[in-house]
């Protein structure tokens, strides 16, 4: 049993994975009335619970608040105010955390967003849901007719859908100019964003734990997790599990207890990838000794990012479907920039050579010199991502690229999750 | 303070000609599109580092001082 069992959960209390988005009364029935706090206030207590963004990027999330504020004091002198936005755009096909939040659990996202407006002196929040997604934009608009007496106005927007449209700079010039790709930065969202604004710009994840500490407090928050890695977390996990779906547990715990949690294997696993597809395949051996935090998740190279996990069976071949991915990964690039276009597409090409051993001499050098040359060099992170993803799959799958060269291989395919084709099963919603 | 050179990769098309007059700082990677060195420029570089900016047909080359953190 894992330390957090009589503590969780937390953002997923009271949740009815299968029911009704949860009512307004309901919500404050389970976590209680919205507090109201001073900026600075809610500020600090986020920077002592040592929350970060669960988007993906890590960051320190009171530093975005305070670095938006700050902008915004230089700003109102010349009367432009900030804004906040609810990034729910999700494109990670593994990943279904924050649809499972903004379409059962709106109020605890539009609490976080609203708490956060307040701090940094946003008359506006905007939720973006990304895709369109039917379930979360009528929970929210129901939420929102709930909630006439917040002090700053809501306004939803439905998304595109495509891979980097979550990116948040491409968040910022869709709602600005409706087309939604990436932009040359500086200036960032936090300096210049929403209509040329201050913005700060949070995953709905993110903005529920703010909603929570804001009412429990920093040290409440850090009696789970560790100390680098205090609190709980959303995690997706998929593939080769009985009960795949969206599970609440505390940074630290062991990935052993996460698979038991998801109803254990269907099958002997050979890698998880961790973090999504953007993240890095761990050797099963490995992985189930590891912890999910930072500490541990950094001894082979990988985070967490946004929490996506997926459990790949022996059955399947590791290789195949990393194809099939890092191809879903080039064809997604938004074709602005040339490593990223081009480079991204070479590799794509090279690792299906390489799995449908077709391959020619020296095929990996070459990938692993363009993985090198590929990275930080796109307006976004967008090719980092995936030239991540691919140098852990010529290591971890290393004996079956030795394999196919010998000819083509008999495994199932696994049918990864790419683009609208996301896991069905991730409607169920548990905890630790 | 030191300047280092960025490329604006939306903005690069790949004309190549900053590798051409600066390839102790800069070259091409199999696409054609620029690799520059991350690092302060040497002073002796600095002209031809302004020189590489401003013969760049898209704007995309800029040269940037280091913030200082
Ligand atoms: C290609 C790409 C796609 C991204 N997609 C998402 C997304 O769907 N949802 C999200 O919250 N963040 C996404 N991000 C991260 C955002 O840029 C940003 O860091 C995040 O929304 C900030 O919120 P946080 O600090 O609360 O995590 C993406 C980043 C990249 C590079
Ligand atoms: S790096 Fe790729 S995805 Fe990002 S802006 Fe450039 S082309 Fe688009």
């Amino acid at each position: 049993m894992s330390a957090g069992d009589r503590l969780l959960p937390r953002l997923l209390a009271g949740l009815d994975p299968g029911g009704e988005p949860m009512t307004l009364a309901e919500h404050v029935r389970t976590h209680g009335e919205l507090p109201m706090m001073a900026g600075q206030v809610l500020i600090e207590e986020v920077a002592h619970a040592g929350l970060r963004g669960r988007g993906g990027g890590d960051f320190p999330t009171a530093r975005k608040m305070a670095a938006v504020a700050a902008c915004g004091v230089k700003r109102r002198s010349r009367g432009g105010p900030s804004a906040v936005i609810v990034n729910g755009s999700e494109t990670e096909p593994a990943s279904g955390k924050d649809r499972l939040l903004l379409s059962k659990l709106p109020h605890l996202v539009l609490d976080g967003a609203v708490l956060a407006a307040g701090a940094i002196g946003a008359p506006e929040v905007i939720v973006m849901v990304g895709g369109n997604e039917r379930g979360a934009l009528r929970a929210l608009e129901g939420a929102v007719v709930d909630r006439a007496q917040d002090p700053v106005g809501v306004q939803l927007v439905g998304g595109p859908q495509g891979y980097v449209s979550g990116e948040e700079s491409a968040v910022v010039h869709y709602l600005n100019a409706g087309v939604a790709l990436p932009t040359f930065v500086p200036p960032r969202p936090y300096e210049r964003g929403y209509r040329g604004r201050p913005t700060l710009i949070q995953n709905p994840e993110t903005l529920a734990q703010v909603a929570l500490i804001a009412r429990f407090g920093a040290h409440w928050f850090r009696e789970l997790g560790t100390t680098a890695d205090p609190g709980s977390a959303l995690v997706t996990i998929s593939g080769a599990v009985r009960a795949p779906g969206v599970y609440e547990l505390a940074f630290g715990t062991p990935i052993s207890d996460l698979l038991a949690a998801a109803g254990g294997t269907s099958e002997p696993l050979q890698a998880l990838l961790v973090g999504g597809y953007f993240g890095t395949w761990v050797a099963a051996s490995r992985a189930v000794g590891l912890r999910l935090a930072r500490d541990d998740l950094r001894t082979v190279g990988c985070s967490l990012g946004s929490g996506a996990l997926i459990a790949l069976g022996q059955s399947a071949c590791g290789l195949h479907e990393s194809a099939r991915v890092i191809d879903y990964l080039a064809a997604e690039s938004a074709g602005q920039c040339g490593p990223c276009l081009h480079g991204l597409r070479a590799v794509a090409d090279s690792v299906a050579a390489l799995a449908e051993g077709v391959a020619s001499r020296g095929e990996e050098a070459r990938v692993l010199r363009w993985v090198g040359d590929i990275e930080g060099r796109g307006a976004c992170h967008h090719p980092n991502g995936a030239v991540r993803f691919v140098a852990s799959t010529l290591s971890v799958f290393a004996d079956d690229v030795e394999r196919h060269r010998d000819g083509g291989c008999a495994a199932r395919s696994a049918g990864l999750p790419l683009g609208r084709d996301r896991p069905a099963a991730v409607v169920s919603a548990g905890r630790l | 303070m030191s300047a280092r050179l960025r490329v604006n990769p939306i903005a690069c098309k790949a004309h190549g000609l900053c590798a051409e007059l600066l390839p102790e700082l800069i070259r091409l990677d199999d696409w054609g599109f620029p690799i520059i060195e991350d690092e302060p420029i040497p002073p002796e570089l600095l002209d031809l580092a302004r020189r590489a900016v401003e013969v760049c047909p898209t704007l995309a080359l800029l040269l940037e001082d280091d913030r200082e953190d």
